[in-house]
Order: structure tokens, then C-alpha cells, then sequence
């Protein structure tokens, strides 16, 4: 569905270069929902504009839709003949691509039912097909009571369903969301975010969304590539990237979301929890699919004579697949120790030695 | 009636006849400067909105030639850019005296100001709802109609509004140099003859005249912002 291929885009700004996406590859495929994350400034928000057009890359190919773009001397053009698309087809294919945004950005002197209408008008449709279409996008984001409301009646959680309705008027098969939960409240993020995942999964619609934050991507992604000084640093199922983060950057952004991630607060601060006495050991162990349904602590108890003290466990839901994260200190046999770790290895579970007594 | 008036005003009655037309005059000046002015303050101000660095069409030639021509002439005290443009005035209308020779100079004592003001009404358009028409293939007469122009209404008519009454202000001095009007009246009939009850009538009436259009600025810039909730007015 979508394919970016050493995709660059430098800004100059009062003379020094600031380079926003530097040699990005991705693949994105139909009907996913992809996460891009990273701290601000990381160029997540620019490559995302670049997919629509927003921005212009500097160099790099792009294949979206039924597009193959490729970027040369600031202009986007047709990959075969090379010719730059006028602003027209610009306009057509941003059209064919939905957008929304952290601030909403909806025209506040238009009602509801006018925002939706926006992109439907001087597109050849009549008044009454379009009022149909405005009222079958209402009942798709559950708000048929507020079509002649104006935004400033609408709590922040609408007004973001308001903009999906309009991002999906123009039937995109594409819908690019920037931080489009983070202005939100919690409550109003999952309400969002279960919306984003039902389009995805009625309309086989392709999600690419752009967040800092580590939950949203946890609780809708199926992939995801992490992003750092304008480089994707690590990409792959959001599962595999939660269970084992290469990067520094990504066990950041993972430790972030997960319980787990007070473990540093009490190492740092050396509270009597984690405190190992000689002969002890602080682990972390990771369950992952390949081993989240055994009992494996019971059995290295049992088969090693080891004492296992529980400090802090999590269980997580990755899209209805578990992960298991446990940090424990065994306390025994230096060698039974031993052997209950490479049984637990050999067992698949994710071992982390964190301190040895 | 007539007796109370002639007792409070008794050369307001006497001039009756050069007073309404002087009103007249007023009106007429402020009507056809004001429409003129509009119409290219506006599209001044979009021009500016749109060509500058981070508008929806960066051009630099353009931006810096009209906001050059803006400053210039904002920076002429009207007096002076009056006696400046006579011969221009003359040129263009064939007269520099009266009601069509005021219009030439009021509508340059007008446009850079209102000008200005349009610049500052449409920036204060979030660049993020430009950024969301853009990103629905909206092209650039879409953006400038369709949001800009549309989001911005209240601040334009807030903008106008300031613009008409600095617009009064003009007429009169216009006035004091041949244009005729309430300004000329007050000045040739009151001040010079030494009618104290003129130049007060005057003031009364350019006060009625300037509440009024406050008022009903005020009341369309409320009407027009479409926000129900706390605070119905921006400001």
C-alpha cells in the first residue's frame, strides 16, 4: 500500500540545516495499522506529511495508493516518465488520502454537518447526495445527534471523531493520523483509538499513525518503526519490538508503557525491594508467546531448590496476544541458580540479569 | 419644536440647508472611500497572507514590494499625503477639490492601514486548519474562500469597523482642505464664525455616528463567531 524508499528531507532554516528525515525505508501494507514513534523532533510529523504531500521530499521514491512517485530537486514526479505533478494531481492525491491532527483543526464557524461537507463540495456530488453521505459518515463515528452542532460545544473526544468523518469522506483507503490522541483524556484516547481500530477492521482502511506515546501504539499497532534524529532505528511487529527493543531509544519508549519500568526507579534509588544479599540474583524475565502459558517459576522452584521472591509483575495484551514481564531474585545454590537460568533460557523465556548480590 | 431647536441651535437652524449637505457629503465620502478601500485593503491583506514566507504561496518579490508600499504610506501623516497627492488626484479625476477629489486621498490614507489590519485578522487563522484543507486537496482559492476569508469573518468585521471610524476621522480632515463635509462645516461655519453651537452639534453627531458603528461591528463580529459556550465573544 504503501512503500517509501530512502526517502530524505532537509529544512533550512536561518541558514542551518535541519535534517528531518534522513534515508527512510519503509513498507506499509494494505489494511495494516502502523505505528511511527518518537520524540518530538524526531521527524515522525514530517515523513508523515511527505506521504500526502504535505511536504516535499528532497529525494527518495514513493509508492502510495496507485502512485509511484519519486522525489528530485524539490518537486514530486511520476516515477516512469519523470514529469512533476502539477498542482492538481497534488491535490487528487492528497484527496485520496485522509488526514487528522492532534489539535483537530476543524473550521470553528462551520457546524459539524459543514465540516464533514467540506471536502465533499466541488466534487460534482448534488446538496442531497452529499447530506446523505455527511449523515452516513455521522452514524460511522456515532455522532448523528451533533450534525448542527458547532465544535465549541463538543468535547475533544468528538471533535476528533468529527475530523475522522471528515479525513474519511472522500473514501480514502489510506487515513493518516498525527498525535491525533494526544490532546485527548484517557478516556476519550481509548474511545479513539477502538474507533481507529473497528475503521480499520470494517473498512480494511490503512492506518499510519504517529504518536510519543508508547500505550497507543501497544493498545492498536500491528507494526511499528521507531524513530530517532530523523531515522528509523528499529522496525517490526509491535509484539516482537515490546519483547525484545534493541535500541536504547525503543526500551525507553517500551519501559514507558509497561509496569515494569518502575524497576529502574527502585535500582536507582536502592530501595530495600530490590537490595540482593550475597549469592542473590535480580533477574527479569520476559514470557513471551513462545512461553507465557507455563508455569515456569513453580517449576524451577520445585526441580532446583531455588527460593524465587516476586518484586514486580506484569502481564500485558498486545492485540490479544499476552506478554509476560517478571522481576524476581532467586535466592539459593549459585549453581542451581545457574541452572534455573538456563532452564528458563532453554524454556524461551527472556532472561535479564540485572544484580547479583 | 422648531422654536426649542432654533433656542439650543440657533445657527445649526440657520445653516440648515449647508448642514445636511455637508451630512451628505459625509456620507458620501465615507460610502464610495470605504467601499473602494475595502475592496483592495482586502485583497492587499490577502496578498500579503498569502506571498509571505510561510503562506500558501511564498513569493518574497511580491510581499516585499506591497508591504514596502504599505509602510510608505502609512508612515505619511494624512495632511501632508492630502497636499502630496493633488496632482495626482487632479490627474486621475480631473478635480482635487470636493467630495471626488477627497476620495483619491482617503483611499490611500485608508488602504494601508486596513491593510494591515486584514494581515493581522487573517493570521490569526490557525495554521493547522489550513494545514487540514490542504490536506483534502483544497488549492489556493480554496484556502483563502474557504478558510481563511471564512474562519476569519468576526476579526475581519472587528477590523472593519476600526477602519470606518479612523475612516470618520479622515473625512473631517479631509474636509478642513476642500472636501466639504461635517468636518468643513464644523471648521467654516463653527470654529470661524465663532458658532460654538455648530461645533457641538458636530461633535454630538460624529459621536452618535461613531457609537453606532461600534455598536453594530460589535454586535455582527458576536453574531458571526458561532462559539455558544463560555465567553460567546473571542476577545
Amino acid at each position: 500500500m504503501i512503500e517509501i524508499n530512502h526517502l530524505n528531507k532537509t529544512f533550512t532554516e536561518k541558514g542551518s540545516k535541519v535534517e528531518a528525515v534522513r534515508d527512510v525505508s519503509l513498507h506499509i501494507a494494505k489494511g495494516q495499522i502502523y505505528g511511527i514513534i518518537g520524540n518530538s523532533g524526531a521527524g515522525k510529523s514530517t515523513l508523515v506529511r511527505c506521504l500526502n504531500l504535505l511536504e516535499i521530499a528532497d529525494s527518495g521514491d514513493l509508492r502510495i495508493g496507485d502512485q509511484q512517485l519519486t522525489f528530485k530537486n524539490g518537486r514530486a514526479c511520476q516515477a516512469g516518465s519523470g514529469t512533476p505533478l502539477s498542482e492538481k494531481d497534488q491535490s487528487r492525491l492528497r484527496r485520496s488520502i485522509g488526514m487528522i491532527f492532534q489539535h483537530f483543526n476543524l473550521l470553528d464557524r462551520s457546524t459539524v454537518f459543514e465540516n464533514i461537507a467540506y471536502p465533499l463540495r466541488y466534487t460534482g456530488m448534488s446538496r442531497k447526495e452529499i447530506s446523505e453521505r455527511v449523515d452516513e459518515l455521522l452514524a460511522l463515528v456515532n455522532l448523528q445527534d451533533k450534525r448542527g452542532a458547532y465544535p465549541a460545544q463538543l468535547s475533544g473526544g468528538q471533535k476528533q471523531r468529527v475530523a475522522i468523518a471528515r479525513a474519511l469522506a472522500n473514501r480514502p483507503q489510506i487515513l493518516l493520523s498525527d498525535e491525533a490522541t494526544s490532546a485527548l483524556d484517557p478516556d476519550a484516547t481509548e474511545s479513539i483509538l477502538n474507533l481507529l481500530l473497528n475503521l480499520n477492521e470494517r473498512l480494511g482502511l490503512t492506518i499510519v499513525l504517529i504518536t510519543h506515546e508508547m500505550a497507543v501504539i501497544k493498545s492498536i499497532a500491528e507494526r511499528v518503526a521507531v524513530m530517532e534524529n530523523g531515522c528509523v532505528v528499529e522496525e517490526g511487529e509491535v509484539y516482537d519490538v515490546f519483547a525484545r527493543p534493541r535500541e536504547e531509544i525503543t526500551r525507553r519508549f517500551v519501559a514507558s508503557a509497561s509496569a515494569l519500568s518502575r524497576i529502574n526507579k527502585l535500582l536507582a534509588e536502592d530501595s530495600p525491594m530490590v537490595r540482593t544479599k550475597p549469592g542473590e540474583l535480580l533477574v527479569k524475565l520476559t514470557f513471551t508467546r513462545e512461553s507465557v502459558g507455563e508455569a515456569a517459576i513453580s517449576a524451577i522452584s520445585q526441580k532446583f531448590g531455588i527460593a524465587v521472591n516476586i518484586v514486580l509483575a506484569s502481564v500485558e495484551e498486545l492485540r490479544g496476544v499476552a506478554l509476560g514481564g517478571l522481576i524476581a531474585i532467586f535466592h539459593g545454590d549459585a549453581e542451581q541458580i545457574q541452572a534455573a537460568l538456563d532452564y528458563l533460557i532453554k524454556d524461551k523465556v527472556e532472561v535479564e540479569v540485572l544484580r547479583r548480590g | 419644536m422648531d422654536e426649542w431647536l432654533k433656542s439650543v441651535m440657533p445657527n445649526v437652524v440657520a445653516y440648515k440647508a449647508r448642514f445636511f449637505t455637508s451630512l451628505q457629503q459625509t456620507f458620501q465620502m465615507m460610502l464610495w472611500s470605504g467601499l473602494i478601500a475595502f475592496a483592495i485593503g482586502l485583497a492587499l491583506g490577502i496578498v500579503l497572507t498569502v506571498t509571505r514566507k510561510d503562506g500558501i504561496r511564498p513569493n518574497a518579490i511580491v510581499y516585499r514590494v506591497v508591504d514596502l508600499v504599505v509602510n510608505v504610506f502609512r508612515a505619511i501623516p494624512f495632511v501632508i499625503l492630502l497636499i502630496f497627492l493633488i496632482p495626482f488626484t487632479r490627474w486621475l479625476t480631473g478635480t482635487a477639490i470636493g467630495v471626488k477629489g477627497a476620495l483619491v486621498p482617503l483611499v490611500f490614507g485608508c488602504v494601508p492601514f486596513y491593510t494591515r489590519q486584514v494581515e493581522a485578522a487573517l493570521a490569526s487563522v490557525e495554521p493547522g486548519k489550513i494545514e487540514a484543507a490542504r490536506s483534502m486537496g483544497s488549492g489556493m482559492f480554496g484556502l483563502i474562500f474557504r478558510v481563511y476569508l471564512h474562519e476569519a469573518v468576526p476579526d475581519l468585521i472587528r477590523v472593519t469597523t476600526i477602519t470606518l471610524i479612523s475612516l470618520i476621522g479622515l473625512t473631517t480632515m479631509a474636509g478642513a482642505v476642500g472636501a466639504g463635509g461635517i468636518g468643513s462645516f464644523a471648521i467654516n461655519y463653527g470654529q470661524n464664525q465663532n458658532h460654538q453651537d455648530i461645533v457641538n452639534v458636530c461633535v454630538i453627531i460624529l459621536l452618535v455616528f461613531v457609537s453606532l458603528l461600534q455598536l453594530l461591528g460589535n454586535g455582527l463580529a458576536r453574531r458571526t463567531t458561532n462559539r455558544h459556550l463560555v465567553g460567546t465573544d473571542k476577545q
